[in-house]
């Protein structure tokens, strides 16, 4: 397998053509981000079907197989099902979905009626048509890969040098207009070069498959960042790499069609994405929720203590309660009781005693107090918030009384107090109001 | 000079008409509101005005002259909604995006749009958000990057949509008192606005629209009993008097 593989590797045409399948990956990655947050990723899809009946017509008027003029025709043909989409559209009560549905399917049946007929009368299946369907990179030649690249590398150098242009128009279409962005121009460059990228890589990946080698390297990218040039970047990579392992797959397996392979490897790609990304993998969202619930019990466990030991009154040393006060105090998921419990006495921050009371230690006291300081503070700003507007807390987490003016902190305490919601029970010593802060209040 | 100048402007979608024979003179360094009832024609006129949709008949001069002349003094806030904020972007580059226009097309923005951007974002409040992805923040939030990117545009006239819809106090403290600084350094303001409570606290001159011009003029002059009858017609129920105004459309 491997001595094969650089057997492969050192065969001049592999080489071409595997520069090629990469090159048009990577126009494909590129462009296709576009595609996808412009929400045209059908778009591509039925351009790519319409291209088939563009390249038939091209053969039938040049007489041989020839890529550049099955570009021109597919390029044309591409082009005329997208206007023909927009054209429905605007003229007819007919929506989106259903207007491509229409075109993409239409021509691709005109495509399939012409191959028949070529194939029955003209030359047979020399013609090599029948390779657009699914794609085949060993049939490239040399020349097919040199106009691949051309037009790949025209492709990206015109996206580099108009992507703050592109960015707007995909983003806020309408600003864009009104700061004077030429919109009706850019808005069909993009569908050009859009166009332009589905075309050359039919040879390769075929009509039916095209579309995912746009939109599946984007949605892949997408998952690994959240900014507009390293998605773009990323999105190029990945369908570089799957151009590049697609083809590779099949130059070694007789008789596999490259687009299939391709999409296979793009697809691989996408899912690892799915799984495996930082932040926004499924892998990661799990993890992070178990985290938070976990946190949360806790932290509701902690609030609870408090309150059982804030109403008992006296000294907190000699203040324990049952399992089911606390429960009945704040509804904490029973799976998660033990554990949270567990985990506090871990910490020290709560003990039971022989007769299965709970109570909080010195540690302990501290931690709620705090907690239930800025959850009882926070409070007072959803019930005062017009007033205490500048403030913008959106959870228990962003009260920080260090961090607040001392206007507003005076104001939050004294609210507190009128709602009679001040904390009545004190640790010794704690980072936020001191027993001293409350007795001036 | 006249900020705006709309002389018999009519618009229509589908060869219905949305706006007919509006006209008016926005006088400077006034906030304005643009109120009227649902389907009234309110978007409409300020996107007629900007040239975001093509109008049937009539003339629009900005300080004098057509608009494409005078892109650079105009800011534009559109409704947040028009846009898909789970782009792949952050608040700053948004904000950047008002600078656009005056970079020139394919320049990159350079060190000093980057500070000026920064500095719009600290007049809304918004500083410490200027790298968070825009999916991430809240609507009141995305309402005040769409406002640091008017800012942002450094012009003499702004636009806005529908800025309150939405949003929380916050962000509704923040839009008058950024529109009230705006006005002190001499700017035009028109504002697009729903809730006719506050029109007399926010706006100085106030125009009633409902495919027709109904009334322009002075909030004092123009915003009586009898003309928001003649706006909304049918769909107000009047409580008492106009503090407690009902708009039955929403």
């Amino acid at each position: 397998m491997l001595e094969e593989l650089f057997y492969q590797l050192q065969n001049q045409n592999t080489q071409w053509v595997l520069l090629g399948t990469m090159l048009l990956g990577v126009s494909s990655g590129v462009l296709g981000s576009f595609a996808l947050l412009r929400k045209q990723s059908l778009i591509g899809d039925a351009m790519a079907h319409a291209a088939l009946p563009g390249v038939c017509m091209a053969f039938l008027l040049y007489g041989s197989k020839s890529l550049i003029w099955f570009l021109v025709g597919a390029a044309i043909s591409g082009m005329i099902a997208a206007w023909l989409i927009q054209f429905i559209i605007q003229n007819s009560r007919i929506k989106e979905d259903s207007a491509l549905g229409l075109v993409l399917s239409v021509s691709f049946g005109f495509g399939i009626v012409l191959l028949t007929f070529i194939q029955h009368n003209r030359g047979g299946n020399q013609s090599g048509l029948s390779d657009f369907i699914f794609g085949k990179a060993a049939s490239m030649v040399g020349q097919d890969v040199q106009i691949i690249t051309w037009i790949a590398a025209i492709l990206l150098l015109i996206t580099a040098v108009f992507f703050k242009e592109f960015k707007i128009l995909t983003f806020d279409p309408q600003f864009a207009k009104g700061i004077g962005l030429p919109t009706t121009f850019f808005n069909g460059l993009l569908m050009v070069l859009i166009v332009c990228s589905v075309v050359i890589g039919l040879q390769t990946v075929g009509v039916i498959l095209m579309a995912a080698m746009l939109i599946t390297p984007a949605i892949a990218a997408r998952y690994w960042t959240d900014k507009l040039g390293h998605m773009v970047v990323i999105s190029g990579i990945i369908g570089g790499i799957s151009g590049v392992v697609g083809t590779f797959l099949s130059t070694t397996t007789k008789g596999m069609a490259t687009g299939p392979l391709i999409i296979v490897a793009v697809t691989s790609l996408f899912l690892i994405s799915l799984i495996f990304a930082p932040k926004k993998g499924l892998v990661s969202i799990a993890i992070k929720r178990v985290k938070l619930r976990k946190r949360t019990s806790i932290e509701q466990l902690l609030l609870s203590f408090y309150d059982l030991t804030e109403n008992a009154g006296g000294k907190y040393a000699a203040v324990s309660f049952s399992l089911d006060e606390i429960v009945n105090k704040r509804k904490v998921t029973s799976s998660l009781i033990s554990k949270s419990l567990n985990e506090l006495l871990k910490k020290r921050l709560v003990a039971i005693d022989r007769e299965k009371k709970w109570k909080l230690t010195e540690k302990g006291l501290q931690l709620s107090y705090q907690l239930s300081l800025n959850q009882r503070l926070y409070e007072m700003y959803l019930m005062h918030e017009m007033e205490l507007a500048q403030l913008q807390f959106s959870s228990r987490e962003d009260v920080d009384i260090e961090k607040m003016p001392s206007d507003i902190k005076e104001r939050l305490m004294s609210l507190l107090k009128d709602h009679h919601r001040e904390p009545m029970l004190l640790p010794k010593s704690n980072n936020g109001l001191s027993r001293k802060e409350w007795l001036y209040q | 000079m006249n900020p705006v100048t709309v002389e018999n402007l009519t618009v229509a979608y589908h060869r219905k008409p949305v706006l007919q024979e509006v006209g008016f003179e926005v006088p400077e360094g006034k906030l304005i509101g643009i109120i009227g009832p649902n389907g009234a024609g309110k978007s409409t006129l300020i996107k007629a005005v900007l040239g975001l949709i093509p109008i049937a008949s009539g003339e629009v001069e900005i300080y004098g002259d057509h608009y494409k002349k005078q892109r650079k003094r105009v800011g534009y806030v559109p409704q947040r909604g028009t846009v898909d904020w789970d782009f792949p972007t952050n608040a700053l580059d948004v904000v950047l995006m008002g600078r656009y226009g005056h970079i020139g097309w394919l320049k990159r923005p350079g060190k000093k749009d980057i500070d000026f951007a920064r500095e719009c974002l600290e007049k809304v409040g918004m500083l410490d958000f200027s790298d968070r992805q825009i999916s991430q923040l809240s609507g009141g939030q995305q309402q005040r990057v769409f406002l640091a990117r008017a800012l942002a545009q450094d012009a003499d006239v702004y636009f806005m949509d529908e800025p309150f819809v939405g949003v929380d106090a916050a962000t509704e403290k923040a839009i008058i008192a950024l529109l009230n600084e705006l006005k002190a350094r001499g700017k035009t303001v028109l504002v697009v606005h729903h809730d006719l409570q506050t029109v007399e606290e926010y706006f100085d001159w106030v125009m009633l629209l409902n495919l027709r011009k109904i009334a322009f003029g002075p909030t004092s002059e123009v915003f009586t009993m009898d003309n928001l009858q003649k706006t909304y017609g049918g769909r107000l129920t009047f409580l008492q008097d106009k503090n407690v105004l009902v708009d039955e459309t929403k």
